[in-house]
């Protein structure tokens, strides 16, 4: 069952600047990293990866256009279209894991970190600044380690979280590394992870209109984000020439990043 | 057994296409289709310009199919250059997919389509929810007489026209596609349809209407084709609803002389095209056919 079901909003928790968590029952199985369609009747509706994946679902916002600025301004009480859960989430398997959320990002993975072992996770979160840090203490419960970086050095590591990931990986190896951020944060991670042959699924974002692989918005080399992914392993990202080079506007023409 | 079939001086390996506006629009998706046994590809409907569509919600999921109001997005007819110069290679016709308000803009379009490469066109009368386009031009038989006509003067590649169900005026449209020298129709475009959240008790696409695709519209697309085939001596393209090998033979039998998928990538992925062709393989050989065109229109030898 994917179709369109009204949702109430249970709790809204304010989780950085301009950053919120909307929390609703829902009885659907998810996976880590998969992704919701959050429909604001009016407005639009838009992909939203799942931040908490147990009964009370969860996403986490940041206010960046319309659509999530509209989420951001809900309130516990009100309603919510949703259809889902779309999408591949992240393959757990054994091993240390690192897991790096750039931004918003880190929502995605929190629910992956959270069905693995403790002792065998850890975080690297970047964000511009202090004040836009999400889910740091939520990683801190998860994990064995929690390193920070800001890009204005106001809090932990002063540098990208790319940056931050190349320490952590020259000081310990690795079995796999779990990520979601803006594409050129990826790509250059992507770098890191055949420079230290480390294994990797990363979560990719397109311009998503249906959701479900009809519409081929969010195609990438003919790979739908929407079904194949959002989430890519390595060998997949590999034979992915347009990732960390162009994506595509609504329209469907090249932007190239 | 060969699935060979023919539409005019277009051959097809087999008679299965990818379906205008599933997975089309990008390259990558067109040469994963004729990977995937596709016997064609038709590109997501181009216009001239370049188009965002409609904002969401653009889709509806349904038990028995899904409602669509995208809203013709497509990055236009310059920049779509790119994605037929990578698709070239890809071993099956590309088949050009147009829309346009009027018969100068479809010309336009259509010779920038054949200098693009593609095999064929196919002119996108039917579009149910478009202002200005589709089945709103596609429904008046002088309108698409003088279309057609135009672009035939124009190229030489076949041509191929996309009709609505929504009229009660299909036979007549059909018949100025054949009159003014079209290839072929392709039928059915979706179902002009509605689906509203009771919950918030309002329309769920941002467009209010959309068009029904899916095993939901297949009755409608077989009777169509059914018609259209005791009407016409062009070849029909039969699409609606088709998810297997059995659907498939039950429009070949109406009259269709190939056929296209859609909706049914969803349900059943890219390998909906070898399952098909496996399948219709399997009955011919059953059956005693030796050849698609064997069984093309049969349901009519008992009328």
């Amino acid at each position: 069952m994917s179709f369109h079901k009204a949702v109430t909003i249970k709790e809204v928790v304010a989780e950085a600047n301009g950053v919120k968590t909307l929390r609703f029952f829902l009885r659907r199985k998810c996976l880590p990293g998969q992704f919701l369609m959050i429909w604001i009747p009016g407005i639009d509706e838009i992909p939203m990866s799942l931040s908490y994946i147990g009964s009370l679902k969860g996403i986490t916002v940041k206010e960046v256009g319309e659509a999530t600025r509209a989420l951001c301004s809900l309130r516990p009480g009100d309603q919510l279209g949703v259809r889902g859960p779309y999408g591949r989430g992240f393959s757990l398997g054994r091993g240390s894991v690192l897991c790096v959320g750039g931004g918003n990002g880190i929502a995605s993975l929190m629910p992956a970190a959270e069905a693995l072992k403790r002792d065998l996770v850890d975080f690297a979160i970047g964000a511009k600044t202090e004040t836009e840090l999400v889910f740091v203490e939520r990683a801190k419960k998860c994990s064995n380690y929690v390193a920070i970086s800001t890009d204005d050095g106001t809090k932990g590591f002063k540098g990208t979280v790319v940056e931050l990931a190349a320490r952590m990986m020259d000081k310990k190896k690795y079995d796999s590394v779990l990520a979601c951020g803006p594409e050129p944060m990826l790509f250059q991670l992507f770098d890191l992870c055949k420079k230290y042959d480390v294994d990797c699924q990363f979560s990719l974002e397109r311009f998503m209109k249906c959701g479900i692989g009809i519409c081929g918005s969010c195609a990438i080399n003919g790979i739908r984000v929407c079904r194949e992914g959002p989430v890519f392993s390595r060998r997949e990202l590999e034979s992915l020439m347009e990732f960390g080079r162009f994506r595509r506007d609504a329209s469907g023409v090249r932007i190239t990043f | 057994m060969s699935l060979q079939t023919k539409l005019k001086s277009l051959v097809l390996s087999n008679p299965t296409m990818l379906a205008s506006g599933i997975l089309s629009e990008t390259s990558g998706c067109i040469i994963a289709a004729a990977k995937s046994g596709a016997g064609a590809v038709v590109t997501k409907s181009i216009g001239s310009v370049p188009r965002e569509g409609y904002p969401n919600p653009t889709v509806v999921e349904l038990e028995f199919g899904y409602i669509n109001a995208m809203g013709l997005p497509n990055p236009g007819i310059d920049e779509f250059g790119k994605e037929v110069k990578d698709s070239l290679g890809c071993g099956v016709p590309i088949i050009g997919s147009i829309f346009a308000s009027d018969e100068k803009e479809f010309a336009y379009l259509s010779k920038k389509m054949e200098e693009y490469g593609v095999a064929a066109l196919e002119l996108n009368l039917s579009c149910p929810h478009a202002k200005g386009y589709g089945m709103e031009i596609g429904v008046d038989p002088e309108i698409v007489r003088k279309i057609v006509s135009m672009i035939k003067d124009e190229i030489r590649i076949p041509v191929f026209a996309k009709l609505t169900p929504n009229t009660h005026r299909l036979i007549e449209v059909a018949k100025a596609v054949e009159e003014a020298g079209g290839d072929g129709v392709v039928a059915i475009n979706t179902v002009k349809a509605m689906s509203i959240s009771i919950d918030f008790k309002r329309p769920v696409l941002a467009n209010r209407y959309g068009g029904l695709s899916g095993p939901a519209i297949k009755p409608i697309g077989i009777r169509c084709v059914y018609e259209l085939y005791d009407a016409l001596d062009i070849p029909i393209i039969g699409v609606g609803g088709i998810e297997t090998w059995k659907d498939a033979v039950e429009y070949l039998m109406a009259g269709a002389t190939a056929l296209q998928i859609g909706s049914a990538v969803r349900k059943r992925g890219l390998g909906v095209f070898r399952n098909i062709n496996n399948g219709l393989r399997r009955f011919l050989e059953k059956e005693g056919y030796s050849a698609i065109s064997e069984i093309v229109g049969v349901a009519h030898e008992f009328s």
